[in-house]
C-alpha cells in the first residue's frame, strides 16, 4: 500500500534522511526504530507532507504523493508526537476543525467524530475543554483526531509518550483494531517493547539510513545466529546503532 | 472551502471563549484612548476649549504703577495663571516643577523701562526663572510677556503720572542726547506733543494708546461652522490603529504558539492550500482587529460624542484597510519570528515606534518638518490619518481613498514578504 523510495533530505550540510526506502501493507504495523537525530521523524515528515524531500518518492497503491492539496493525502493520517490539540477548545470542537480540514462536513463529521471518540474511549468528554483532560487523555484524542478521515495508512510518531500504562495499553488496543480493521501503520517509537508487541515488522534507522528492516524473528535470526534466539530488540537495537550517547 | 470556514471560525471560538481576553482587548485601548482624550481636550473638557492655563509666578519688587500694570495685564491673560510671590519661593516652585516660570520685576524696572522707552536709556531687564524641561511654555510665557510690558509701557507714557514725568524728564535731558541736531528736534517736538496731550488730561479708561494694535478671532476649523472639535476621536483613532497592530501580533503569535505545539503538522498534513491556510487566519484576523476597533470607536461615541462627520462609507473603509493591514501584518510577524516570546517584544517595540512615528500619540503636525515627510511611510500614520479625515476633520469619501488604498497596498506588501518567508517545512 504505502511505498518509499530512495527518500532524501539534507539541511545545508546535515544530511537527515539518505536514500530510505520500504514498504508497508495494508493491516500491518511497521515500528521505525532509532535513536535521536536518526531521522525517524524527518521520514515520516516527508511521508505525510510536512517536509518536501529533496529527492525519491512516497506512493499509495502506485499513486504518487505530490502537492499541498494533493488529494492522495486523505488517505494518510498523521498522529504527531506533539499534542497538536487545542486546549481552548472542547474535544468535539477539535475534531470538527481537523476533519474539516479533510473536507468532512454535516453529518458525515458529526458520525466520523463519534467513531473516534468512542474508539479512544471518550465518547463522554466530547464536550469538555481539551485543557481539562489528562496526559493520557490528550494522548488519546490526538490518536482519534488522525482518524478522523478514515486513512489507510495512519503515521504515528511517538504516540506514547509520556502517558500511564493504563492510557499506553488503551492505545495499543486501538492499533490493535485498527490494525485488524486492514489500516497500515507507520509506528515511530524509542520504547522496544512497544515495538515488541505492536509490530509486525521493524526497520532500525540511523544516520538518516536503515539499517535493518526484518521481523523480530528475522532480526534476532540475522544479528545473532542460533544463539540469538532469545536476544531482546533492545540489545539487538544496540548492537545496531552502538553505544555512544546522542544528544 | 470548508477548510476555510473551519480555521476562522476557530480563530472565533478561541477568541470569544476567553471572556476575560475578550474584556481586556476590548477595554484597554478604550481606557488609553480615553485617557488620551481627556489630556489633549484641554481645561473644558472637550470641544473647542481653552487649554489648560500656563502657570506663572511674578515677583514685583518694583512696585511701580509700570510693574503694576505689567502684573495686571498678565492677569487678565486667558492663557495664564498669575501668581504673586517673593523670589525664594518662586525660586524653588520652578526647581520643583510647580510652576513652569517665573518673572521677576527688579526694583526701579518701571522708571528704567520709560527712560529707555523715550530717551534711549539702558534698557533694564526683567528676569525669568524656568524650567528646562518645559521650553514650549517658557517661550508662550515670553512673548506674551513682551506684549504685556510694551503696553503697560506705551499706556504710562501718554497717561500716568510716572509717564509724564518720564516726558518732563527726557525734554528737560534732549540735548544731552547724541543725535543730529535735525533728529533732536524732530523728537524735542514729539515729545512737546506728547506733554501737552497729558496736559489735556491724557488718556482716560482701558483703551489707551500705545497697546497692542491686534487681537485675536480664534477659531477652530473642524467638519463644520460650529461644530467642535473632539479631541477624543484622534485619540481614539490613535490608540485604535496601535491596538489593532498589537492584535496583529497576537495573530502572529498564535501561529508561532501553533507551531510550537505542532498544530501546524496537522493542517500541513491535510489536503488543504497554504493560501487556505494563511487566507483563513488574515480573514479571522480581520474581522477580530475591525471588531476591536469598531467597539472602541462605539464607545467613543456613546460617551465621548465622538461622530463620524465625514463619509460613514468612507470610515467603513478606512477601518476595513486597517483591520486588513493589521491582520497581514501579524502574519508577516509569523513569518519572520522563530519563537513566540523571542519574536513578541521585537514585534511589540516595532509596533511602538511605527504607531509613535505615525501619529498615534501625539498628531503628527508637532512633529519636525523632515519627520513628518518621512512618516508617509510609516502604515500607521495612514490608518490615523485616515481615520481623523472621517472623523472630526469631516472629510468626503475621497478623502478616504488614498489612506485605504496605501493600507491595503501596505496589506499586500506584508502578504507578499508572508509568502516569501514564510517557513512551511514541519521536521
Amino acid at each position: 500500500m504505502l511505498a518509499i523510495s530512495e527518500l532524501r533530505k539534507a539541511y545545508g550540510s546535515i544530511v537527515a534522511v539518505d536514500g530510505v526506502s520500504f514498504s508497508l501493507e495494508r493491516g500491518r504495523l511497521l515500528g521505525l526504530l532509532g535513536p535521536n537525530g536518526a531521522g525517524k521523524s524527518t521520514t515520516v515528515s516527508m511521508i505525510a507532507g510536512l517536509v518536501t524531500p529533496d529527492h525519491g518518492t512516497v506512493t499509495i497503491d502506485g499513486v504518487r504523493l505530490s502537492g499541498d492539496t494533493d488529494p492522495v493525502k486523505r488517505r494518510i493520517g498523521l498522529v504527531p508526537q506533539d499534542l497538536a490539540l487545542y486546549d481552548e477548545l472542547s474535544a468535539r470542537a477539535n475534531l470538527q476543525l481537523f476533519g474539516a480540514l479533510y473536507g468532512l462536513s454535516s453529518k458525515a463529521l458529526s458520525e466520523s467524530i463519534s467513531n473516534s471518540l468512542a474508539l479512544v474511549g471518550l465518547s463522554d468528554r466530547a464536550h469538555d475543554r481539551v485543557k481539562t483532560f489528562s496526559g493520557g487523555m490528550k494522548r488519546r484524542l490526538n490518536l482519534a483526531a488522525g482518524l478522523l478521515h478514515d486513512p489507510d495508512v495512519l503515521l504515528l510518531d511517538e504516540p506514547t509518550v509520556g502517558v500511564d500504562p493504563q492510557s499506553r495499553n488503551a492505545i495499543f488496543e486501538n492499533l490493535e483494531q485498527l490494525k485488524a480493521r486492514g489500516k497500515a501503520l507507520l509506528y515511530t517509537t524509542h520504547y522496544m517493547e512497544e515495538a515488541e508487541r505492536l509490530a509486525d515488522r521493524i526497520i532500525v534507522m540511523d544516520h538518516g539510513r536503515v539499517l535493518a528492516d526484518d521481523t523480530l524473528d528475522g532480526l534476532r535470526s540475522r544479528r545473532a545466529g542460533a544463539a540469538g534466539g532469545s536476544a531482546s530488540l533492545e540489545s539487538l537495537f544496540l548492537e545496531l546503532t552502538g553505544r555512544s550517547l546522542r544528544d | 472551502m470548508a477548510a476555510y470556514v473551519a480555521l476562522v471560525r476557530k480563530d472565533l471560538q478561541i477568541f470569544f471563549g476567553d471572556r476575560r481576553a475578550v474584556i481586556l482587548t476590548l477595554a484597554v485601548p478604550i481606557a488609553i484612548a480615553s485617557f488620551f482624550g481627556a489630556i489633549f481636550s484641554g481645561a473644558g473638557g472637550g470641544g473647542n476649549s481653552e487649554p489648560a492655563k500656563i502657570a506663572v509666578i511674578v515677583v514685583d519688587d518694583d512696585r511701580s504703577s509700570i510693574s503694576t500694570a505689567i502684573v495686571a495685564g498678565m492677569q487678565k491673560d486667558s492663557a495664564l495663571e498669575v501668581s504673586a510671590a517673593p523670589l525664594d519661593h518662586a525660586r524653588a516652585a520652578v526647581q520643583n516643577g510647580t510652576t513652569a516660570v517665573a518673572v521677576v520685576i527688579p526694583s526701579g524696572f518701571g522708571g528704567a523701562a520709560g527712560r529707555a522707552f523715550l530717551a534711549g536709556g539702558e534698557r533694564p531687564e526683567i528676569g525669568v526663572l524656568f524650567d528646562p524641561s518645559r521650553a514650549a511654555e517658557v517661550s508662550m510665557v515670553r512673548g506674551m510677556l513682551t506684549g504685556h510690558v510694551m503696553e503697560a509701557v506705551g499706556q504710562e507714557m501718554f497717561s500716568g503720572v510716572q509717564g509724564r514725568a518720564f516726558v518732563d524728564e527726557a525734554l528737560a535731558n534732549i540735548d544731552a542726547i547724541d543725535v543730529p541736531s535735525e533728529q533732536r528736534e524732530t523728537l524735542r517736538t514729539l515729545l512737546q506733543s506728547v506733554q501737552r496731550f497729558n496736559q489735556t488730561g491724557g488718556v482716560s479708561g482701558t483703551q489707551g494708546l500705545m497697546t497692542v494694535p491686534y487681537s485675536v478671532k480664534e477659531n477652530a476649523v473642524t467638519s463644520g461652522t460650529g461644530v467642535a472639535y473632539n479631541s477624543y476621536a484622534h485619540a481614539f483613532a490613535g490608540m485604535g490603529v496601535q491596538f489593532l497592530f498589537f492584535a496583529g501580533i497576537d495573530l502572529g503569535m498564535g501561529i508561532l504558539l501553533e507551531r510550537e505545539r505542532g498544530l501546524w503538522k496537522r493542517f500541513r498534513s491535510a489536503p488543504v492550500s497554504r493560501f487556505t491556510m494563511l487566507g483563513a487566519r488574515a480573514m479571522s484576523g480581520t474581522l477580530l482587529t475591525l471588531l476591536t476597533l469598531l467597539v472602541s470607536f462605539g464607545f467613543a461615541m456613546a460617551v465621548f460624542g465622538v461622530r463620524i462627520q465625514g463619509s460613514i462609507a468612507g470610515f467603513a473603509l478606512v477601518a476595513l484597510a486597517c483591520s486588513i493591514m493589521a491582520a497581514t501584518f501579524g502574519l508577516l510577524v509569523s513569518a519572520l519570528g522563530r519563537t513566540a516570546a523571542a519574536t513578541r517584544r521585537v514585534a511589540t517595540l516595532a509596533v511602538l515606534i511605527m504607531v509613535m512615528l505615525g501619529g498615534a500619540w501625539v498628531p503628527s503636525f508637532i512633529f519636525p518638518a523632515w519627520l513628518q515627510k518621512v512618516t508617509v511611510v510609516i502604515p500607521a500614520r495612514w490608518a490615523v490619518d485616515g481615520l481623523d479625515a472621517m472623523t472630526w476633520r469631516g472629510l468626503g469619501l475621497q478623502a478616504a481613498l488614498m489612506p485605504a488604498l496605501v493600507m491595503l497596498l501596505f496589506s499586500v506588501i506584508f502578504g507578499v514578504l508572508t509568502l516569501w518567508k514564510f517557513r512551511w517545512d514541519e521536521a
